[in-house]
């Protein structure tokens, strides 16, 4: 279980980026977030992000239209 | 999402020059702006001429048809365009105000004051035109807290030292 969820279903760009920003902050470093996302851009959008944040992207699959992205907050 | 924590791990940053505040053009500086600051980037926003308003307490967005061949609406199945002849008559701007922030809401894409205070929150410098307040008689209280003023020495200086400059 990831320390923190975010539901940002619904949600298009940047909101899921946004929200997620302000949620990983929230978590200890070291911690896990787990994001749920509807935008099919956030994929690309997630990588990216963890990329230049240095925040670790774990994992991420999509099960029935829903993106599921767990981030692991750089120590 | 703070400032610091960018300054401390990424000495990125971004300017950029908002001209223009229709609602469809202040979309691109502020959804940037924002996603910027939050992969630790920091950001200066530089409002001038028409773009200055979107700095004003309260934003009465608007977007206009008419000149916008390129502005095609989702309507009916299909996606409309409008003649300009058509665009330009009374009613039409307000019209097409509303549609936009009706698909604006149920696609789940943020509004521009949403956009906004996470800007502010973020610690997003937000710089007035000191020569456009002048030229269309607005004053700082007209505006929300924490922007600064300044002109374009303000900005060079910025632009100098940013690694993304961008004149949207």
């Amino acid at each position: 279980m990831a320390d923190k969820l975010l539901d940002a279903k619904g949600l298009n760009c940047p909101l899921p980026i946004l929200k997620a920003k302000k949620a990983i902050n929230e978590v200890s470093p070291g911690g896990t977030l787990e994001v749920l996302a509807t935008d099919p851009g956030a994929v690309a959008d997630f990588q990216a992000f963890c990329r230049q944040t240095g925040n670790e992207l774990v994992e991420h699959s999509v099960a029935d239209g829903v993106y599921r992205f767990l981030i692991k907050r750089a120590a | 999402m703070t400032a610091s924590n960018g300054a401390q791990n990424n000495a990125k940053s971004m300017s950029i020059i908002v001209t223009k505040g229709t609602l469809d053009w202040a979309y691109p500086p502020f959804i940037l702006a924002t996603t910027a600051a939050a992969m630790d980037v920091k950001v200066s926003m530089f409002f001038t001429f028409y773009g200055l308003p979107l700095l004003k307490k309260k934003l009465d967005l608007q977007i206009s048809p008419l000149g916008k061949p390129d502005m095609a609406m989702p309507m009916m199945g299909m996606h409309m365009k409008m003649p300009n002849v058509v665009a330009m008559l009374p009613g039409v701007n307000a019209a097409a105000t509303t549609m936009m922030k009706n698909l604006i809401k149920k696609k789940g894409v943020a509004s521009i004051e949403e956009l906004r205070e996470v800007a502010v929150e973020a610690e997003i410098e937000l710089i007035a035109c000191q020569m456009t307040m002048d030229l269309f008689e607005y004053e700082k209280s007209d505006m929300i807290d924490g922007i600064k003023l300044g002109g374009a020495a303000t900005y060079m200086e910025n632009a100098l030292k940013s690694d993304i400059n961008l004149f949207i």
